[in-house]
Parts: structure tokens; sequence; C-alpha cells
């Protein structure tokens, strides 16, 4: 049996989660959000992050009724994210570590959503679809490896649409994306947009380029609402498109769906209908699971740690690029 | 023409098998796919039906060999095409078939060199494919007559390989399109076939050596948009 508490902050996202085997006892979160049209920049990120850091241990500590004792290993977001908020956590975690004399380990924030998503929906193999503000990757495992077949060539799904939302001044609470989400649920005419889909791979963009450089020409004839609409519209085919081809080319038939964008209801629709024209089955998770947070770093680290998973203390760094693809699976052999 | 038996559902499209003017034909229907919007559903297989018809014929100049073409069929969504009843998709015959034994992989050698200088041949003439894995190459026995079986054909390097699924293609005479086909090319082949490491560096090579025309600037458009994907901060 391991007890794991996780820290996570590589975005704008600051959380504290502990596991005991696949048991949630803590999940806390805070969001750092910025005001309508401005996106979060490092630096005021992570002193976010360092402000609320003490205040959200405290709180999952208290959550899950634990005392520090009890932890068995001390889990952080090694990367992918922005260096200086994935600092703020390492700092926090490697203190944890020495001052309760546990082991620590870096945990690879993708990997985190996938196990994270494999716990909640109990999906066995499934092609997995990681949609956030920085990645868009279809996977799959093979191998003791989640291998990308597909991802995006340029932006991130999740930036295409919290940039549009800053185009069109849209709140930043909760999230950019939820707000998109919800306006496009009044729009009604819909426009044609740009479709870039390479083999399994995406472009977003032209598109994104195409509404900003439009938008003044376009809300002439269009509501924010219906273009919010006609985005999302756009940009989840694409995505639902190269995840059936993956799933074709793997000869999968299951999806999981995780990552901030993940949440997105329309998004979840789509990928059902498709699932069902196969005779798939789609799985998903709601937003306190799929966006950001430190039970998926906990339960990721967990896992790696049962399986025999090291680091020794010198090694407690972070990095800003880590590929999912990176990771050695230690807790599969499938 | 009535009794259509599915083949298989392809990666967007249902695959059926049925005698047309008889001749063993294959069906590729692009139904409609309902997550979508209607506008845009139709508009993308439109385009995505005449890229696959437009590219197939193009390919008869290019000396690359496809399943022939037998009829379009806007209406219902239909490409009507050469089925190729005794054929095995590489990436089904690199997981099935190949195993350390030394004859199979001088025939891999060989499957890599035929796919280096196909795709070769395709860029020659402008035709970026769009989507190229393993699931899109077959290998198909040439003369194959009652005594002889597929397999027998498969390991004595008498095959042809037939490129297919042409839905994602287009002409582009620029670098940069030969440079992004070739990395998802090497991106499908690192994923697929992970045990097989050194399959794209000699696809590469059977690639650069059929033809030096432009060969460096597509060589360095590749490795540009290599090091995009590398370089990409990826955060949340
Ligand atoms: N002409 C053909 N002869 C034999 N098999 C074929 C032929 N065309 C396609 N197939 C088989 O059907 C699968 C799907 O066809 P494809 O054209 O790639 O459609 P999709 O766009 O749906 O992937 C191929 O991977 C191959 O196994
Ligand atoms: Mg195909």
């Amino acid at each position: 049996m391991v007890i794991a508490i996780g820290f996570e902050g590589s975005a704008n996202k600051l959380g504290v989660g502990i596991v005991r085997d696949g048991e949630i006892l803590a999940n806390c979160r805070r969001t750092y959000i910025t005001p309508p049209g401005e996106g979060f920049l490092p630096r005021e990120t992570a002193e976010h992050h360092q402000q609320n850091i003490h205040e959200v241990l405290q709180e999952a500590l208290d959550q899950s009724g634990l005392s520090p004792q009890q932890i068995d290993v001390v889990c952080y977001t090694k990367g992918p994210g922005m260096g200086a908020p994935l600092m703020v956590c390492a700092i926090v975690a490697r203190t944890c570590a020495k001052l309760w004399n546990k082991p620590i380990l870096g945990v690879n924030h993708c990997v985190g959503h996938i196990e994270m998503g494999r716990l909640i929906t109990k999906a066995n193999n499934p092609t997995v679809l990681y949609v956030s503000g920085g990645n868009t990757q279809v996977i799959a495992y093979s191998r003791q490896r989640y291998r990308i077949f597909g991802e995006t060539i340029d932006i991130a799904v999740g930036n295409c649409l919290d940039r549009f939302a800053r185009v069109l001044k849209l709140s930043n609470a909760p999230s950019p994306g939820y707000n998109i989400e919800q306006a496009a649920k009044k729009g009604i005419k819909y426009l044609q947009l740009p479709y870039c889909v390479k083999g399994m791979d995406v472009s977003f963009s032209g598109i994104l380029s195409y509404m900003e450089d439009k938008i003044e020409e376009l809300l002439k004839e269009y509501t924010p609402e219906d273009l919010c609409y006609s985005l999302q519209e756009t940009l989840f085919a694409m995505l639902v498109e190269i995840t059936e081809r993956a799933m074709a080319h793997c000869g999968s038939d299951e999806v999981l769906i995780v990552g901030g964008v993940g949440c997105n209801e329309r998004l979840q629709e789509m990928m059902g209908v498709m699932c069902a024209e196969r005779g798939a089955k789609v799985f998903a998770t709601d937003e306190r699971f799929c966006i950001d947070n430190g039970v998926m770093i906990a339960y990721a680290g967990a896992l790696a740690h049962e399986s025999g998973t090291r680091m020794e203390f010198k090694d407690a760094t972070i990095t800003q690029r880590y590929r999912t693809d990176d990771v050695l699976v230690t807790w599969r052999n499938d | 023409m009535n009794d259509l038996k599915i083949l298989k559902q392809g990666a967007e499209a249902k695959l059926y098998i049925c005698k047309y003017l008889g001749k063993s034909t294959l069906i590729k229907e692009r139904f409609q796919k309902r997550y979508r919007h209607p506008d845009l559903d139709k508009s993308i297989t439109k385009e995505r039906i005449r890229n696959e018809a437009r590219s197939i014929v193009r390919c008869k100049t290019a000396d690359v060999k496809t399943p022939a073409l037998y009829l379009v069929d806007f209406q219902r969504r239909r490409i009507y095409m050469q089925h190729f009843e005794h054929s095995i998709t590489v990436k089904d015959y690199i997981i099935q078939h190949a195993t350390k034994n030394a004859e199979i992989t001088q025939n891999l050698d060989e499957i890599c060199k035929m796919i280096g200088i196909t795709v070769r041949k395709l860029h020659e003439n402008n035709i970026i494919h769009g989507d190229l894995t393993t699931s899109n190459m077959l290998l198909v026995p040439k003369n194959l007559n009652n005594e002889t079986t597929e397999e027998k054909c498969l390991e004595k390097e008498r095959f042809d390989l037939v490129m297919i699924d042409f839905g994602l293609s287009f002409i582009d005479s620029s670098t940069e399109d030969k440079g992004v086909d070739l990395y998802v090319l090497e991106r499908a082949l690192i994923s697929t076939h992970n045990d097989y490491p050194d399959l794209f560096s000699k696809i590469l090579d059977a690639y650069k050596n059929h033809s030096k025309n432009n060969i460096k600037e597509i060589l360095s458009k590749f490795e540009e948009v290599r090091a995009r994907g590398r370089k990409r901060t990826m955060v949340g």
C-alpha cells in the first residue's frame, strides 16, 4: 500500500493531492486568473503559486486526515511546463521530502493525466486524446511507453481557444475555454473555417490567424457566440478525426479524453458519436480530474514508486520539455 | 452490385467488396460522419473523394502503383476501385511476419527501399500523400498462381508496393509539404514499429538516392519541421 502526495504547478493551476492505493484522500486546487484579454506569464504565475502553496498543502493534509509521517513518497511535476511555476512546486516538494524524510519522485505531467483518466474511468487500454492549453496529442500504449501517434504541429488546441477568447475579451474565470463552451451553446450561424489535418497530426495556427485577421469583418455578420460555436465545431472535428485515424491504425476500440479541454462536453459528445459509428467506447472525466491537479501527480507517482522507480534527490529537478514517450512505464507490462 | 459485403471500417470510410464489370472491386464509402457539422462533413467528403481520384490518376504518370480507379460516385460518397484480394498492409506484414529471421530482415530492407523510392516518385511529381503510414501501403504478390501461396511470394521478394488512401493528398511543389510528408511518415513508423528503430533511416536513404533533384532543400525543410516539433514547449 502506497500513500503518495503530489504537487502540480506546471501552468496556472496549483494543486496538491493525496492518494492511497487509487483512493483519493485529498484534491485541492487554486487557479491563477488573469484579467480579460490577458494570458498568464511565467513570473506572475510562479508568484501566485508561491503565495498559495502552503495554504493548499495544509488544506490537502487536513482533508486527508493524515499526518506527514504516514506519507510514503513525495511526488511533483518534473515537466513539461513553464519553468518558474514548475520550480516553485519542485522546491516545496524537495523541502517536504527532506523535512519528513521521505523519498522524492518527479512525474511527467502528461503521464499523470493519462493514469488519472484510466483510474477514474477504468478504461483498460484506450487510445488517448490528450488536449490542454499546451498539449494536443493522440497517444497509445505499446511496449512500456505511451507512444505519440499524432500531435499538433504548431499550437495546442487549448492555446488556440484561449487566444481566441482573448480576441473576444471573454473572461478568464473560471477559464477561457469554459466561457467559449458556454458561448458556443448559443451560437446558431455556422462559419466554415480552414481545416487542417495531416495524417494523424493537426495544425491550428492557420485557423487562429484567420480569425484574428478577420475579426472586425466577421463580427459584422456573425455574433461572438456564432464564432465560438464555429471555432469549436472545427477544432473538435479535427481532433475527433485524428483520434479515429489512430484507432483504425492501432485497431483500438476505446478512447480516453484527458487534459483541460477534455472536460468540454461538446468534444465528449462528438467523440461519443464517432465511437458509436465504429462500435467503440469513449471515456472522459469531469473538471475535477481533467483539469490539472495534484492527485494525478500523486497517483502516477505512486504507480511508478510501487513498481520500483526511484529518483535520487540530486535528480529532483525540473524540465520545460519532457515528452510523453520519454517515460518508461514500469507499472504496465501488457 | 447489390450484394455488398463489408470488408472493414477504415480510418474514415467503410470498405465493401463487390463485383463490378466482372472484376473484384472495392467500394470506399465515406459515409456521413454525424459528429461533425453537416456543411463541414459535405465539403470534407467531397474534397477527399476528389483528392483520392485525382491522385490515383496522377500516380499513373508518376509510375507509382495504386489500385485502378473504376468509378466515382459523389452522390453516394463512393469510390470504386480495384480490390487486391491477396494483399497485406505493410503494417500487418511487419507485425505478423517479421521476426529476427534473416531472410525476413532482408525482405524488410527491400520493403524500406521500395517505400523510399515510391515516396520519392510521388514527391517528384508533386504528389503529397498526406497520410503516409504503413496502414496505407499494400504488399501485393506478383504473378500469383495456384501453386504459389501469398506467403511464398512475400518471402521471395516478388511483390509490388501499392500505395492507397489518397484522401488527404494534394498537389504541391513546395518543399515544406514534402518535408511534412516525410515527418508524418517518420512519426508513424516510430510509434507503430518501435521494435524496428531503423526503418525510417533506410527509407530515407532510398528516398535520397533515387534522385538528387532538390534533395538538399527537401531534407533541410524536413529537419526544420522536426526541430519545430522538438522545440515546442508544452504547458498545461
Ligand atoms: N484496393 C485495396 N485492395 C485491398 N485492400 C484494400 C484496398 N484499399 C484499402 N484496403 C484495405 O482497407 C484499409 C482501409 O482503406 P483506406 O483506403 O486506407 O481507407 P481509410 O481512409 O478509411 O483508412 C487499408 O488499410 C487496407 O487494409
Ligand atoms: Mg487508411
